[in-house]
């Protein structure tokens, strides 16, 4: 017999005449003789490394398959605490990265001005060489301060280390001012605690569930949302309080669709219905708040009746899911969402959770917000960094921003434009983040590059921010790396390793392996004493005297549970000033703020005009995963979501394409609309990270529109300097 | 009117369904095992990692996928309803595609599940005119392709990919001939319809409502 298969013999027999094969394909497996009928695609692999995923910052753990030295699929890793078995569609589409055809393959010189995208390819002596000369000039005129590093990513910390031996405290990113920041400031003032990433909350045991500000589910943060459906599964109810109907709300016995800007009047409420009828946890309060008299006294005229005016909820809506939500308690868990950064306002909104949830007494309880362990491990024993770097020039002059307690990543680049702040930044080094997208205001991001002296990009994707670099340095994924261990708080302390599953492809090189080369070159080699980030891992591991052999084989060590809430035995403490939690915030007050937040009715929008919002879908992580064709395969652009009958009124149909037009007439890039019952008539909605226009990313270059060029209006939140970007106007217009 | 209809966009697919009390077709009796899905539409988020999964698992071509999401959401603002379904082959008790089949590709497997033998199909798509679910897809190579149950994975005691991934913990599989099964229990506790009963193709994916 020949050696024709059946596959071969269709695809011959397409292109000539089917005769022809005829002799050849009369084999026993023409007639179906084979007894193997259930065919193996034999994904398995030959071998299973397990390392943690970097498709979003949630790092769960997961296991790579690979056979012939590739990578065939990607799993949940089931030991590991964050995936416990099970992924998002973005960690299972890992591969639709490591295989992206367009990742940044070798070193590259700009040519060219800046951000006209022409560059050289060069090898890394030089590209490395070119990188150390740049910053030992910068040091030499400017100091050490004046470079500072933007950084998303867990193999940013080689880059951390590097800049803290180089000299210089500028490390900033912007998962802090234009995201999570204001309800880390928020709950610290409260709890003298944050909720970090992955965050603190014991969903799974809750009894009701408030989401007020997070569209779970479309924000697919694997564990979370593993608990959220074990929660509904269990009989939880589910209050969603959401201007649009969210995944979430499709789900919820209570959907609040309220007016965009008034999530504080409605949290006031709530706490004044809850106080008002006594349904707050009384032995909680007395036992380990402060300030319930002032807060008492705060909400007494915050009715139903008066948040209705401002939030469209009717009052008895309201009255209702205070009750529920207090019938709940102890476990029942306001979410304190994650991006938060919508009106300026943010920090107080985000005190206003916190102090609902000290009501329902859900902190350090079980189904409320736990108090994790993590695993101790030590610091790799470096030599300690010289010198007393110059504070950060994140914060304008006049205006101190005083409670903010990390680097604002928007304060960096406005002191990149000369003469704005304290001192000038003049060298930019950015890891894995797209600023152009993940700022607000693109266009003053790029005059504050354009007045840079010297700016390098470490990347795996050309995004828009690598068109602008001075020197692009291509990082290998992180299926092709080791990075740090990955011991976040959680239920379990646990650690995590991220191991090479496979070579890196082309010319790219693990993030430390650049981070230490550029160190060698600029003579601060003691900071760089191992010779690859796996024996300084390994060194970490074996000091906690746990073993290396066990993590490298399974992924993950588990370290010993400790009590996570009062029922577990635990007995809270508060790193507050007073000791307790702060209903009422002294330090606030103290630094001129409401010590009790305020509501401020928002700016309405001009006529003809809605309020721009922007949020997630489970399938992508902002616009780092927008090429990714696995993944853009099931969701390739975005859509601009309007209610249907402003649709009718504009004379506009559903599914034609648009252009958004914001309040200063910024235009959009054309944008698929969708005309739905699902969205108040006040508002439109964006999912964020489309609309790329780099060359180089062939799968996501013009597909739909980025938010972030229509947010030239910033509302920045005076107590963090957090950028409030949900105050952008748009009218819609056809394209 | 009921109200819209809004099926989601992008590697999904819209359909109608109607209500169902699952029932012990008289056409699976007598087998040992009967292999169903069940899908808890209350949990899924329509997240698509199952698609994510599958695709991985079976080397699904780029531009194809054996299982896919519906999102379908019903009524006005702001008096709406939304039902997530991840939706993939129906695997019948009656497979219309199989009767439609001329070569014997297609045909029913351990536990009655549908599958395609893919050096018997000749690729002339007889199966996915005939499908009622518009489950079923020409792969490249030249034959039909569709969800196997992951019957791989199933034979070797696991769960099928998709199953496995499933962050919201919506999908099930097992034998509805057995009584103790999650899926047999889960049936009988919960509401559950199945897609187009009315074809009378007597499918084996549930719904739980």
């Amino acid at each position: 017999m020949s050696g024709v298969t059946r596959r071969q013999f269709i695809k011959i027999g397409a292109a000539t005449a089917g005769a022809a094969a005829v002799g050849s394909g009369l084999t026993t497996r023409w007639w179906g003789l084979d007894d193997d009928p259930v065919a193996n695609p034999g994904t398995d692999g030959d071998r299973v490394v397990p390392t943690f995923c970097e498709l979003c910052f949630w790092k769960c753990g997961v296991l790579a398959h690979v056979k012939d030295g590739r990578v065939t699929k990607i799993t949940g890793n089931p030991a590991h605490p964050l995936s416990r078995g099970r992924l998002c569609p973005r960690g299972t589409g890992g591969t639709g990265l490591l295989y992206d055809p367009d990742r940044l393959k070798r070193p590259m010189l700009r040519r060219e001005k800046r951000g006209e995208q022409v560059f050289e390819e060069v090898s890394w002596e030089e590209a490395l060489d070119f990188t150390a000369q740049r910053l030992l000039n910068l040091k030499d005129r400017y100091g050490p301060e004046s470079l500072a590093l933007y950084s998303h990513g867990y193999g940013g910390s080689w880059f951390k280390h590097l800049l803290k031996a180089y000299g210089s405290k500028n490390i900033a990113a912007p998962s802090y001012a234009q995201c999570r920041g204001p309800r880390e400031v928020g709950f610290q003032l409260t709890y003298g605690s944050t909720l970090g990433s992955p965050e603190v909350l014991d969903l799974e045991n809750s009894r009701v569930i408030t989401l007020i500000g997070s569209h779970l589910g479309e924000n697919m943060h694997n564990t979370q949302v593993q608990e959220f459906a074990t929660a509904i599964d269990r009989g939880a109810t589910l209050i969603v309080v959401d201007p649009r109907f969210s995944t979430a709300a499709g789900k919820a016995k209570y959907w609040l669709p309220i007016k965009p800007g008034t999530d504080l009047a409605l949290l006031l409420a709530w706490m004044h219905v809850i106080i008002a009828e006594g349904l707050y946890d009384k032995d909680y309060i007395d036992q380990y708040a402060i300030g319930f008299d002032q807060l008492k006294e705060h909400v007494r005229d915050k009715t139903p009746e008066w948040a209705y005016t401002q939030t469209t909820i009717a009052p008895e809506t309201i009255v209702e899911t205070a009750r529920v939500m207090a019938g709940g308690r102890p476990a029942s868990l306001v979410h304190p969402g994650r991006h938060v950064v919508w009106y300026g306002d943010d920090t107080q909104r985000s005190r206003a959770v916190a102090i609902l949830n000290a009501l329902l007494g859900s902190y350090a309880r079980r189904g409320g917000i736990f108090v994790p362990s993590q695993m101790a491990l030590p610091a790799y024993p470096y030599t300690a960094y010289q010198g007393h770097p110059k504070a950060p020039p994140d914060r304008p002059k006049d205006q101190g921003y005083p409670l903010a307690d990390e680097v604002l990543a928007s304060g960096l680049c406005m002191a990149s434009i000369p003469g704005t702040a304290s001192y000038d930044i003049k060298g930019w080094l950015v890891y894995g983040t797209n600023l152009l997208m993940a700022l607000p205001q693109p266009e003053r991001t790029k005059e504050a590059i354009q007045a840079l002296d010297f700016i390098a990009v470490v990347d795996v994707l050309p995004a828009e921010i690598v068109g602008w670099a001075d020197v692009v340095l291509p990082e290998a994924t992180y299926l092709e790396r080791c990075d740090d261990i990955d011991n976040p708080p959680w239920k379990v302390p646990f650690a995590a390793v991220r191991q090479e599953v496979v070579p890196p492809m082309y010319d790219s090189k693990p993030g430390w392996w650049i981070a230490r080369e550029i160190a060698l070159r600029l003579g601060l080699s003691d900071y760089f004493p191992w010779k690859d980030s796996m024996e300084y891992a390994m060194q970490r591991v074996h000091a906690a005297g746990y073993d290396c052999d066990v993590l490298r084989t399974t992924g993950v060590v588990i370290g010993k549970p400790r009590p996570t809430t009062i029922e577990d035995g635990l007995v809270p403490k508060f790193a507050t000033p007073s000791g307790k939690i702060e209903l009422f915030s002294q330090r606030l007050k103290d630094a001129g703020f409401d010590p009790i937040p305020q509501f401020t009715p928002p700016e309405e929008p001009p006529t003809g005009h809605f309020r721009l919002l922007f949020g997630r879908a489970p399938t992508h992580t902002f616009g780092r995963t927008t090429n990714n064709r696995f993944l853009s395969e099931v969701f390739n652009q975005n859509e601009l979501w309007l209610n249907a009958q402003m649709a009718a009124e504009l004379g506009l149909k559903d599914g034609e394409t648009v252009v958004a037009v914001n309040q200063d007439g910024v235009r959009s890039q054309p944008i698929r609309l969708k005309a739905t019952q699902r969205i108040r008539t006040d508002c439109v909605f964006m999912v964020h990270g489309f609309g790329h226009d780099a060359k180089g990313l062939r799968y996501a270059r013009n597909r739909g529109a980025d938010d972030s060029r229509l947010v030239t209006r910033i509302k920045t939140d005076p107590i963090m300097g957090g950028t409030g970007m949900s105050v952008n106007f748009v009218r819609v217009e056809r394209a | 009117m009921s109200g819209q209809i809004e099926p989601s966009r992008g590697g999904s697919r819209s359909g109608e369904s109607f209500l169902l009390k699952p029932v012990a077709y008289a056409s699976a009796l007598g087998r040992e095992k009967r292999y169903a899905m069940v899908v808890d539409t209350r949990l899924c988020v329509a997240c698509k990692a199952c698609v994510l999964a599958c695709k991985g698992e079976n080397a699904v071509p780029d531009g194809y996928s054996r299982d896919w999401l519906v999102e379908e959401v019903r009524g006005w603002f702001p008096h709406l309803s939304a039902e997530n379904r991840s939706e993939r082959c129906n695997h019948c008790a009656k497979p219309p595609c199989v009767a439609a089949c001329p070569t014997g590709a297609s045909h029913v497997e351990d536990g009655g599940a549908v599958l395609v033998t893919h050096d018997k199909c000749t690729g002339c798509k007889a199966c996915i005119a005939s499908c009622p679910y518009d489950s079923r897809y020409p792969h490249p190579d030249g034959y039909v392709d569709k969800c196997t149950f992951c019957l791989h994975r199933v034979q070797a005691g696991k769960q099928p990919a998709c199953v496995e991934v499933c962050p919201t913990f919506c999908l099930h599989f097992g034998n509805l001939n057995d009584p103790e099964s999650e899926v047999s229990r889960l049936l009988r506790g919960r509401k559950s319809k199945v897609l187009h009963p009315e074809t009378g193709c007597e499918p084996n994916v549930f719904f739980l409502t």
